[in-house]
């Protein structure tokens, strides 16, 4: 099967519009001989992840689209970079020159190629990169994708560096996987009706039915029966331990997302293929996967905002503080983006962490290498995403627990389970 | 990707995750789960069903290829964009190609760890 080509789209590909619209096409292009798609849809914005300095050829690559002209056909998006502007100390300089000034060079290329300055995972915490129902977009941050899809109804499959904002430039994927109804229609239905009322009550929930799902659901699309409520960051928690834990780029909650007012909603009125009845013991034991320290070690750091903060859970953590300090041993970070940043100093919540000892870090995250300063011994998180990318990237004890414990342990300055 | 594919075979039993799983620096699988973890990729014909998760592979696999530590070909059973997009946009950047080329799962086995393999442009995807 092969896409006819419009004009333009072989326009792009004899290069009369330059060498970056050209292997843009290509590349987009490729994607739909591989994915066997019969034509192209349009798309009307992307969050990409080719910003993110991953070597020098992340460099290399950008400089190329800036000298060959590249041009933006959609809202983009960045997602989170190596590096902070506003914490540059958090990864040093002097530490990491190359990794460092090429993270910095590559943010300035994608901004002079016309991209939005978001440098969040979390883009939907914002008006400008929140898609509406049914948009079809291009993502490809794993929990972002997962989040447009399943939380917003928009329609992404997950695009890899380098295609991510190829597509972006000629404005168009192919019509395939999770851009089509049928690639959204549930096959495996997570049955909780059978948890206890203090494991549906536990904050760390979303995070562990997240993961329970990743690793269980083997590229199908799951669809999670029987949980009562889930606040929107509790669906984020879902999706960021869901893609970490088995790269899920979609799933349903019966009644409370929005292609699944019903399970028959869901599945399309389809019989599931697969039925999973999730009980304590299943999430208990994913829980043990995510902490990997014994409790020997002392605690040295707090690393939350995996995905980035929204306020409600600054709120969350400014409440548990209680006025509070973070204790002088523990480097404590949340991360987040500008624009929840802007919001938690308008609300007084920014200058009540900082004077308790909490580091508010933009534009980047903490789980990758190098390592963040002060990121130096057991370490704890709520992000079962954070937990479970960090005991491998970062050679670093890990524990897994709630908001609540993380906040404690960081004052009292040792592990509280 | 077409091009000429001639080296010797490393047989990976199951799909890689460039990023996070393998080290363009060394060229090395560092997936600890990955039952190849410690081979290195350099200048291999890689046969394996093909790659897995992240985002990140497409350009961790073309960093590999810019430094010289990555496969020199790849076979794989199952078409995988984000390799071809690294595999692309090297050939692009560096003129360095990274042929793949696409088998069924009888082909596959077929090859062998350690042998030499050789396939003409003709019959590469």
């Amino acid at each position: 099967m092969t896409v006819v080509l419009e004009e333009q789209e072989q326009r792009w590909l004899s290069g009369a519009d330059g060498k970056a619209m050209q292997l843009a096409m290509r590349l987009v292009q490729a994607a739909a001989e591989v994915s066997g798609a019969e034509r192209f849809v349009p798309i009307e914005m992307a969050h990409i992840n080719s910003c993110h300095y991953s070597g020098s050829m992340s460099l290399d690559f950008a400089e190329f689209l800036l000298a060959e002209g590249a041009t933006l056909a959609v809202p983009t998006h960045t997602n989170a970079s190596l590096i902070s502007c506003t914490s540059p100390d958090v990864r040093p300089q002097a530490a990491s020159p190359v990794e460092v000034d090429g993270a910095r060079r590559v943010m300035e290329i994608y901004e002079e190629l016309g991209c939005s300055s978001m440098w969040t995972c979390a883009p939907y915490l914002q008006p400008e990169g929140r898609p509406t129902f049914g948009q079809q977009i291009v993502g490809s941050e794993s929990n972002a994708v997962g989040f447009f899809n399943s939380v917003l109804g928009a329609r992404t499959n997950k695009y890899g560096d380098l295609l991510d904002v190829s597509a972006a430039m000629v404005g168009r994927v192919p019509e395939v996987g999770l851009h089509t109804d049928e690639g959204r229609r549930a096959t495996h239905v997570f049955d909780v009706s059978g948890l206890s009322a203090g494991v549906i009550a536990d904050p760390n929930l979303p995070h562990l039915l997240g993961a329970l799902l990743g690793r269980e659901v083997q590229g199908r699309v799951g669809v999670i029966d029987g949980l009562e409520s889930a606040s929107e960051d509790a669906l984020k928690a879902i999706a960021a331990g869901a893609a970490a834990a088995g790269g899920v780029d979609m799933f349903h909650v019966v009644g409370i997302t929005p292609e699944a007012s019903s399970l028959d909603a869901a599945t399309h009125g389809i019989e599931p293929t697969h039925r999973t009845p999730v009980t304590d013991e299943d999430l208990d034991r994913v829980a043990e996967l995510l902490t990997s320290a014994d409790g020997d070690e002392p605690l040295r750091a707090v690393c939350l905002g995996t995905p980035h903060f929204s306020v409600a859970e600054f709120e969350a953590t400014v409440s548990r503080l209680d006025g509070r300090r973070v204790h002088p041993s523990i480097t404590m970070l949340i991360t987040t983006s500008r624009a929840v940043a802007t919001e938690l100093d308008l609300r007084g919540l920014a200058a009540a962490l900082t004077d308790a000892g909490v580091r508010i870090v933009l534009d980047t995250c903490t789980y990758y290498t190098p390592r963040p300063s002060g990121v130096d011994g057991l370490t704890m998180t709520n992000s079962a995403k954070w937990a479970y990318y960090a005991q491998g990237i970062l050679d670093v004890p890990v524990a897994f627990a709630s908001l609540e414990q993380c906040v404690d342990s960081a004052v009292a300055g040792r592990w509280i389970r | 990707m077409a091009g000429s594919i001639d080296g010797q075979v490393l047989r990976l039993d199951e799909p890689l995750s460039f990023w996070g799983g393998f080290d363009a620096t060394s060229g090395a699988v560092i997936d600890r789960a990955h039952p190849q973890v410690g081979e290195t990729l350099a200048g291999k014909v890689v046969a394996m069903p093909g790659s897995k998760g992240s985002s990140g592979t497409p350009g961790v696999l073309g960093e590999s290829i810019r430094r010289g530590t990555g496969p020199a070909a790849m076979v794989v059973t199952k078409a995988d964009i984000n390799l071809v997009a690294g595999s692309l946009t090297a050939a692009t950047l560096y003129d360095r190609p990274c042929p793949i080329l696409l088998v069924d799962t009888a082909q596959l086995e077929s090859l062998i760890d350690g042998e030499t393999v050789i396939a003409r442009p003709e019959e590469t995807s």
